[in-house]
């Protein structure tokens, strides 16, 4: 088979685009300056569909599709923006809000949170679901970084890291539905004498929000830099 | 034309909000040419008036007088703005929430207390089990994040409506601001 027929051409808001067959709808877009808006999505890891925020429309079928880890297919006509995919995008970042205690104004990442920023790309200015306000605790036992449960929005970012590119998979979740959260170890202390973790702060500069931080340096001063990735996973390739 | 009837409101919050807001410094008498402020903190009226044509609504709704205020003011008011992040969100008042209110109490005026060591029962407000925003009460007209949202959003948000325009907020400010 010839190169020229392996790649795929496809519609994206108008736009005649091509691509190659492994690659996403979130890839082909981002290539050709269209954004779609992301949190669980990191150059440099694999694409789990967690946050749904990447949800585009194709043309012929009712369901959405989630950007990320949607492939490309020959003749496919895509819709990144419109009216119910930005009513959808809202609802889920009003979801994450009402889900845990998201409080913008005493945040160790405010002002550098994927989050807060999303919600005012999207035009989010309130909250219209009841604030759930759930008990839960921070982890700062670690002696290097904190683990605010209260700001996490299970992106999976930090297991994702751990596991595939330092291979320490210190990180998972565990429970399900509202009681679902990320762990390091068996649910022990992240500073526990005995813990995995190898000290790599990859979790913690991938983190889209306060959930995970490195102890004394906070919001504005310290704000995080997951694009170390796409360039520690080239320099990998190149060895 | 008459001036527009402005009340401004401080529910459960920092009065940050009012700080910003006075912010707005010299730019306040331009503004005091086409509103009055007929409702404030920083105005000496004790009752809420029969037609305001805009309230600004500072803070959340965490005790019976709050919401007995935040309905009041409904029902009396054209235009209401949430202002800033507690009104909108509950905010740092908020933070309560998850271990409720009796918690909070005892902390204040038990544990910390060194002498009379009693809850308050009379001229306090009882509080709610937890705290929300006005929305959750109330209609509100438009939100304002912020914490506080600063003076010229304050400035800009306010020219724009006194001019009939929407003003576009996310362009101006977010949560936590």
């Amino acid at each position: 088979m010839s190169a020229a027929t392996d790649i795929k051409t496809l519609v994206i808001n108008g736009q005649d685009v091509s691509a190659r067959p492994d690659q996403t709808i979130l890839d082909v877009a981002r290539e050709n300056g269209i954004n779609i808006p992301t949190l669980c999505h990191l150059d440099g890891l694999t694409d789990v569909g967690a946050c749904r925020l990447c949800l585009i429309e194709v043309k012929g079928q009712n369901k959405l599709f989630p950007a990320c880890v949607t492939r490309v297919e020959e003749g496919m006509e895509v819709t990144t923006e419109s009216e119910r995919l930005a009513k959808h995008r809202r609802t889920i970042l009003e979801l994450l809000f009402a889900e845990r205690n998201h409080i913008c104004a005493v945040c160790v990442a405010n002002g550098n949170c994927e989050l807060q920023s999303l919600s005012q790309e999207l035009g989010l200015t309130h909250v219209r679901l009841p604030y759930r306000n759930p008990e839960l605790n921070v982890d700062a036992s670690h002696e290097r970084f904190t683990c605010d449960h209260n700001r996490c929005i299970l992106c999976t970012r930090c297991v994702r890291v751990c596991a595939e590119i330092e291979g320490a998979h210190v990180w998972d979740v565990m429970g399900r539905g509202a009681d679902c959260k990320v762990i390091t170890d068996l649910e022990t202390p992240w500073g526990d004498k005995n813990s995995s973790c190898t000290k790599c702060g990859k979790c913690v500069q991938v983190c889209p929000t306060g959930a995970l931080y490195e102890k004394g340096k906070v919001g504005i001063e310290k704000p995080k830099h997951p694009e170390f990735l796409p360039y520690l996973n080239l320099m990998r390739e190149a060895q | 034309m008459s001036k527009l009837k402005v009340a401004t409101v401080w529910l459960d919050g920092c009065s940050g909000c009012h700080m910003s807001f006075l912010d707005m410094d010299e730019r306040l008498l331009e503004l005091a040419e086409k509103i009055d402020i007929v409702y404030s903190p920083i105005v000496d009226r004790k009752d809420y008036p029969d037609e305001v044509d805009l309230a600004l609504v500072e803070g959340a709704v965490a005790s019976v007088d709050d919401e007995a205020k935040i309905k009041k003011i409904r029902a009396h008011t054209k235009f209401l703005i949430a202002m800033g992040d507690c009104a909108i969100t509950g905010n740092v008042p908020s933070m309560r929430n998850p271990i409720g209110p009796q918690a909070i109490l005892d902390r204040a005026y038990i544990e910390n207390a060194t002498l009379q060591q009693q809850i308050p029962t009379v001229l306090v407000p009882k509080l709610l089990t937890v705290v929300r925003p006005i929305h959750e009460f109330v209609k509100v007209d438009l939100h304002l994040p912020g914490c506080p949202p600063s003076a010229n959003t304050f400035y800009t948000v306010l020219t724009a409506l006194l001019a009939g325009e929407t003003p576009d907020i996310s362009a101006l400010t977010r949560f936590g601001a």
